[in-house]
């Protein structure tokens, strides 16, 4: 079958099994790795994408539900590319990672929360947050990472508002 | 490979199908029908050492049959390795004892839980050349398997490791590699097998491990004597659990001088997923009953806990192994440093508890390290390293080393990670030995090609090299100034070109004494308990890297975080359960391992740098040691907050309320004593 969708801010359409999943088809038919297969069971959060905005377990999202759709990955934030979104930046100013397996699926999953709500607490980044894991770090670089991000996309909207 | 004739275990891979894709693959799977006979099956160390009972490979252990294992003569039963340590006259100084302490704790089956499962990519070519990609932690022991296997020259299997999801040790030693090769001459295509986390669970564990101890002390205070037995269960297959229990009866002796030691450790084949590597190698099962252990003396003998540890902790310089080297570590600094970090949170609250503990594991492995630069023309700089990436960040160490040395920004050195093609031999990329071994090798590296530099500087200048002198970058004679690219390029007359610098390290000199360093584990917690559910939530944590020089300290202290996380994990929640032959819990919707939500309110991440080790500019490595002493500091917390000593992990809610009412059952509110002697008997629990 065939679906429309918008990839990372683009039009994309393509050719599909109806029992393909979003992380099979970004993965295999859009080569877009970033998106990484952990526990495929909406348990670790490492295959986070979002879809509209919101973030998705891409392992058992069937593609097919993106149809008509916004998907972002890790490969589409950089915008323009060659400039790293806060998040991004702030991930690799706090050494948020180290194997960084899990990365584009923490990275996604912050900017839902931070577009929903930039003036988070710490108490929601960490309830917000508690969907993806990491084996690596112990979690503390990347709360201080969201955090940092928050700031900078906080000063980022008070400009936006003054502005406007 | 495959299982020959008997399943071992539940999870054992008996046929292989190779598809042009995963579903064609996952189809024709379905089509193999197996037929199993069912045998008796020897599901714990138990039954594995009763007389008369099933051999799980059939017959008794050969000595000298795992490769680096010649000291054991062979054994009886289940037993697939049996180390003993001893020195003095334990026996006697027993006797002669004012108090001892003994108790049996049991550390539990867990899994490492690497978030990239085991993946390999074969191609097996016409010509005899086996090039396999691997999430390998160890490409070169890989190669040395596939060149035994499939008989061909070392030159011939070519082992590429790129960046790898994570590994914990759980990714040491060969996995898949030789049955994706083998797919891959069956076909003479490349083949790719990747397992999903469920297979991954049923691939490799950490041991797990019941240990009596006890423990003496004289009239003063002293610890006098310590004897142990330690039973790992290694489960279907040896894999590296012979080194565990070799660690695991080293370890067991801690950071502590003691004239009189026993230790007897076997491990022991059962029908479950074999053991192999997990962060801290053997440490972390014995680090539990030690650190356990030395509180309860410590409250017997009506000692504060850290001031009894202090008592007994051999100094930096002093010898805890006869014949090893002596400690290269400040341990009483590290549990004063700990202990004044948590003190600073105030007066302990009413069901909070706090403790530090301590490890100290002979780390380093086998000191055969090589490695090389490139220094080329043009100012950039390349490092040739056979350590593997595996998240620990050796590729930015190594690189800071060499611009360090090259005297060039670190923006121009490049790392050219694990291809036993291009990169020269690392034993092993494990027992935290990449800073302090491979760092060293690409010092002495860069150091070589800048001796080379010199003498070709001599010659452009006609001088002898006494005449000018090595300035960060470069030479200066008089008033010229010549960098390391400028003395190539016209050394050479050409552009382009470039030179090596190499180094070659094994056990001689500053390696020749054993271990390469001591790597200590300090680990600080605050708990609160909550009785009416038994959980227990981390406050406040505190981890001490004694780690010589942290040459990017940010990421070293991220390291000794990531490490007491997996300890809080063993600690709180994680165990592998079985039922009869299945395992139970093998999947992350039944395994939990620690999540955000899991972080302590107060997290301090201390750093020692005496220049202490023998790795470049006194660094030592680290990493590992953190995760070793949480799960004592957990239980001694937790015996400080209510009075409950559980010789068992993890400490579940339930273990811990089930604990909280024998305890109340025992004696009423009023006649309720703060903790006293405890109980030496192991909380019975069931699982």
């Amino acid at each position: 079958m065939k679906i429309g969708f918008e990839l990372n801010g683009k039009a994309a359409s393509l050719e599909i099994e109806p029992r393909e999943t979003l992380a099979e088809v970004l993965r295999a038919r859009c080569r877009l790795t970033g998106v990484k297969l952990s526990c495929e069971a909406q348990v670790c959060g490492s295959c986070t994408v979002l879809v509209d905005g919101l973030p998705v377990s891409a392992c058992t999202y069937l593609a097919y539900e993106i149809r008509d759709k916004r998907v972002t990955t890790i490969e589409g934030l950089a915008d323009p590319p060659g400039r790293l979104h806060p998040l991004q930046q702030a991930f690799l100013d706090h050494f948020a990672f180290q194997c960084g397996f899990c990365t584009p699926g923490m990275i996604l999953a912050a900017k839902s929360l931070l577009d929903e709500n930039v003036h988070v607490s710490d108490e929601e980044i960490i309830a917000y947050m508690s969907g993806n894991l990491c084996r690596c770090t112990g979690y503390l670089g990347i709360l201080k990472a969201i955090r940092q991000a928050s700031a900078e996309m906080k000063a980022t909207w008070k400009e936006n508002r003054s502005t406007s | 490979m495959l299982a020959i004739g008997k399943v071992r275990f539940v999870g054992e891979p008996v046929a292989a199908v190779i598809g042009a894709d995963q579903l064609s693959a996952q189809e024709a799977l379905d089509k193999i029908k197996v037929e199993y006979e069912e045998l008796v099956p020897v599901l714990d160390v138990e039954s594995a050492l009763a007389p008369g009972g099933v051999l799980v490979h059939g017959m008794d252990y050969i000595g000298g049959a795992f490769r680096g294992f010649d000291d054991f003569p062979g054994g009886t039963k289940n037993i697939c390795q049996a180390v003993h340590v001893e020195w003095g006259d334990v026996d006697a100084a027993f006797a002669s004892a004012a108090h001892i302490a003994e108790g049996e704790y049991y550390f539990p089956m867990v899994y490492a839980y690497a978030m990239e499962p085991y993946v390999a990519v074969a191609d097996y070519d016409s010509k005899g050349q086996l090039t396999v990609y691997s999430s390998a932690q160890h490409p070169f022991m890989v190669r040395h398997d596939l060149a035994e296997i499939f008989d061909l020259p070392l030159n011939s299997v070519r082992v590429i490791v790129p960046y790898v999801g994570g590994g914990y040790g759980s990714k040491s030693y060969t996995k898949i590699e030789p049955l994706t090769a083998a797919c891959s001459w069956k076909v003479s295509r490349p083949v790719k097998l990747q397992l999903s986390v469920e297979e991954a669970f049923l691939t490799t564990r950490s041991d797990d491990a019941r240990v009596y101890i006890r423990t003496a002390v004289d009239d003063s205070g002293k610890l006098i004597a310590k004897q142990a037995t330690i039973h790992l269960d290694t489960g279907a297959y040896a894999e590296n659990s012979p080194m565990v229990c070799r660690k695991a009866a080293n370890r067991i002796v801690g950071p502590y001088r003691f004239p009189h030691v026993r230790v007897d450790c076997l491990a022991i084949y059962t029908n479950t997923v074999p053991a192999s590597s997990y962060r801290g190698l053997g440490a972390a099962q014995i680090t539990f009953p030690v650190e356990s252990q030395m509180d309860e003396l410590a409250h017997k003998i009506g000692c504060d806990p850290q001031e009894f540890r202090l008592r007994n902790l051999a100094h930096s310089g002093e010898s805890i192994h006869p014949g090893l080297r002596p400690i290269d570590a400040d341990v009483p600094g590290d549990i004063r440093l700990a202990a004044e970090t948590l003190r600073s949170n105030g007066p302990l609250a009413l069901k909070h508890g706090r403790s530090v503990c301590c490890s100290c594991s002979d780390a380093g492995a086998h000191p055969v390290t090589l490695a090389m630069v490139h220094v080329y023309a043009d100012g950039s700089v390349s490092v040739m390293s056979g350590s593997t990436e595996i998240g620990q960040g050796s590729h930015t160490v190594l690189a800071q080393i060499a611009a360090e040395e090259m005297g060039v920004p670190l923006g121009k050195v490049r790392l050219v990670g694990s291809d036993t093609g291009v990169t020269l031999f690392e034993r092993s990329t494990g027992a935290s030995r990449t800073t302090t071994l491979m760092g060293r090798a690409v010092m002495e590296a860069c150091r070589e090609a800048i001796t080379q530099c010199k003498s070709m500087a001599a010659e452009l200048l006609g001088v002898p090299a006494g005449e000018f002198t090595e300035e960060r970058g470069g030479i200066r004679h008089g008033k010229d100034w010549l960098s390391w690219p400028e003395i190539i390029e016209r050394y050479f007359q050409m552009e382009g070109c470039g030179i090596i610098g190499r180094a070659y390290l094994r056990r001689a000199g500053a390696l020749k004494a054993v271990p390469v360093f001591w790597e200590i584990g300090v680990v600080g917690v605050e708990i609160a308990l909550d009785e009416e559910t038994g959980k227990i939530s981390l406050d406040t944590l505190v981890t001490v890297g004694d780690v010589g020089l942290a040459i990017h300290p940010a990421m070293t202290e991220s390291q000794d975080l990531g490490a007491a996380t997996m300890g809080l994990g063993i600690g709180l929640f994680e165990e592998l359960i079985y039922e009869g032959q299945q395992l139970m819990n093998g999947t992350l919707l039944e395994y939990r391992v620690p999540r955000f939500s899991d972080l302590a309110r107060r997290v301090e991440l201390k750093l020692v740098e005496n220049h202490d080790g023998v790795g470049p500019y006194g660094a030592k490595g680290g990493g590992e040691g953190c995760v070793n002493p949480i799960g004592a500091c957990l239980a001694n917390a937790l015996y400080q907050a209510a009075g409950v000593r559980i010789r068992r992990l993890p400490l579940t809610p339930e273990r811990v309320w089930k604990a909280l009412q024998e305890q109340k059952s025992q004696a009423p509110a009023s006649q309720r004593k703060p903790p006293a002697a405890p109980k030496t008997d192991v909380t019975k629990t069931t699982a």
